[in-house]
């Protein structure tokens, strides 16, 4: 496994895995976070995902601390000694290390006032709002990672031929799992927070829940499904949830 | 305690949210780290309990039980009864006083801390007010009046010198020792930042390199516990480069197109796609936290290394700084 490590201050490292985002990429993240979760390295705070690194957060002191105890190297930097511990982590992965993608189904319901753009991405890209829906659902995402808002899912896979410019003015609020598309991406609102995505359609799951451990539905490495719901199937599933 | 006036942005914090970032949920927190380590030291809590940080202006607060407290960071005057309290010291306050801030005279953030902490539902680890997913905190929100704060038990060492300054009619009582670290010296006040070089130094135009670490840098109102805006000199890249979002931490120092500095604070979100020129050394983010709007600073460029090395003399410091006043705190019961 090829990778750089670069100190984010003093308090930080980030171990880059390459400079394009790619599904190969994508693997090397989710080896190296599922590693740190399940053997949090001496000292790390924690642990963030993205597109083509991971970063360890760790406390200098707790680091110099057990460099002390194992008498690794000269212990006076924590950054190389964290560094030491990432590398030797790394090591441990082998090319078996290959985890199973989850699979996740996203019920949406398209179009009407759960989704109000719908008409303007299809008269966009001079389709019907049925051809868009279909685009929309035949595809598999992948969740890149979880970032921006608690539960945000970065997806990478949508079709060029749905996209649709931001909206020119955000609008203030948009309902929890409202789906939308802004440029060549789709993503799925977890709160309810401003924004400026063309909404095609809303979601009756909890993509973010306080009550579930973790609390969020997705997680980086997801491969993610669409699929078209009835309002009332939407009502009955929403209801369903509280 | 009873919230009688809230002030500008009062929340509740603690030293943060950890281990939720790879779910997209920001840190939070207090903004400046060592005087809320300091204000729990001094009213005996174990690092992590919740205190309140105030802004700029200051609450009302009426305390309905006989509570031991604790004022550090920004000095915004603060009155009991009518009356000007010292800060960085324990202050025995009895049942029905009233604590008021005045003019903020110096910093920016005063933290209030309270023998026991105060006391709301720890949601996901922490007690921080994350506001803008309205998680944590006091209802997810900044205190308003007429909001009541519970506040948790004191500690054996708390009770000590609680008893002690208890000793008598008056209504508050002030230590006569106090700690206030390397807090308020003129070394903290020269607006110089210490930062070590950021992931995209490089791809900076030398002139932009040498604008950065030798003109000076305004801090900007549209500032917050996101991140702080300063203005000055443009910054420009050699050539414009694709950046991949990645992890950013509390200290560093983006450059977006328009060639303007954001430094991502206590709220930032967790991942960020804007070239990072620096990296401020966590050495100075208390003096960072403390800049109000106007406030005009100049970055100074250390090594990585002299970062660490800065970090663990602190630390050190603290650590003194800890046994200190629990000498203190003890001797306050004999």
């Amino acid at each position: 496994m090829k990778y750089e490590l670069h100190p984010l201050g003093d308090l930080a490292v980030i171990v880059h895995l390459g400079d394009k985002i790619s599904e190969e990429t994508n693997v090397l993240v989710r080896n190296i976070s599922l590693l740190l979760e399940e053997q949090p390295l001496p000292g790390m705070i924690e642990f963030v995902p993205a597109f083509t690194s991971v970063t360890v957060f760790y406390n200098p002191l707790k680091v110099l601390q057990n460099g002390k105890r194992n008498r690794k190297r000269t212990p006076d930097s924590p950054y190389e000694l964290i560094c030491g511990e990432i590398e030797s982590a790394i090591h441990k992965i082998g090319p078996e290390n290959k985890i199973e993608a989850r699979n996740v189904k996203i019920p949406v319901c398209y179009g009407g006032e759960l989704g109000p753009d719908i008409e303007l991405v299809a008269q966009h890209n001079n389709l019907t709002t049925d051809e868009v829906i279909e685009i929309h659902t035949e595809a598999e995402y992948l969740v890149y990672m979880i970032g921006f808002a608690p539960g945000f899912p970065y997806l990478g896979g949508m079709s060029e031929k749905i996209a649709a410019p931001r909206k020119e003015s955000p609008r203030l609020k948009i309902p929890a799992g409202s789906v939308g598309i802004a440029g060549s991406q789709t993503g799925i609102y977890p709160i309810e927070t401003p924004g400026g995505w063309q909404l095609i359609g809303q979601t009756p799951l909890k993509l973010f829940d306080l009550d579930q451990d973790p609390p969020t539905l997705l997680r980086a490495g997801d491969k993610i499904r669409f699929h078209p719901i009835s309002t009332a199937e939407f009502e009955k599933l929403k209801g369903g949830q509280e | 305690m009873k919230i009688v006036k809230p002030g500008l942005q009062t929340t509740i914090q603690d030293a943060g949210r950890y281990g939720y970032q790879r779910f997209g949920v920001i840190v939070s927190g207090v903004m400046d780290q060592l005087v809320y380590r300091i204000g729990n030291l001094l009213v005996g809590n174990s690092n992590g309990e919740a205190c309140l940080e105030m802004t700029m202006k200051g609450p009302e607060i009426e305390f309905e039980k006989d509570v031991l407290v604790t004022i550090t960071g920004g000095d915004f005057s603060p009155k009991i009864n009518d009356g000007p309290v010292k800060m960085w010291r324990p202050i025995y306050v009895r049942a029905g006083s009233v604590l008021k801030f005045g003019a903020c005279t110096a910093g920016c953030r005063s933290y209030l801390s309270v023998a026991g902490g105060i006391v709301v539902p720890e949601i996901m680890e922490s007690r921080s007010t994350y506001l803008r997913a309205e998680i944590g905190g006091f209802e997810g929100r900044a205190l308003d009046s007429g909001d009541s704060l519970t506040i948790g038990e004191r500690s054996e060492r708390a009770d000590h010198i609680f008893q002690q300054l208890s000793d008598s009619e008056l209504p508050y009582v002030e230590s006569d020792w106090f700690s206030a670290a390397e807090w308020g010296t003129e070394a903290n006040q020269n607006g110089i930042i210490r930062v070590i070089q950021g992931r995209e130094w490089n791809r900076f135009t030398k002139e932009s390199q040498e604008k950065f670490t030798n003109t000076e840098f305004e801090l900007t109102p549209q500032s917050d516990r996101m991140g702080f805006r300063f203005k000055g000199e443009r910054l420009e890249l050699s050539e414009q480069v694709e950046m991949i979002s990645e992890a950013v931490s509390f200290g560093t120092i983006q450059v977006p197109s328009e060639g303007n500095l954001i430094t991502l604070l206590a709220d930032r979100q967790t991942t960020g796609g804007y070239p990072k020129i620096a990296q401020i050394a966590s050495v100075d983010f208390s003096k960072v936290a403390q800049l109000k709007p106007g406030a005009k600073v100049r970055f100074k460029l250390v090594t990585h290394k002299e970062a660490e090395a800065l970090y663990l003399e602190q630390e050190r410091h603290l650590q003194q700084l800890e046994q200190g006043i629990s000498l203190k705190l003890r001797e306050g019961g004999e």
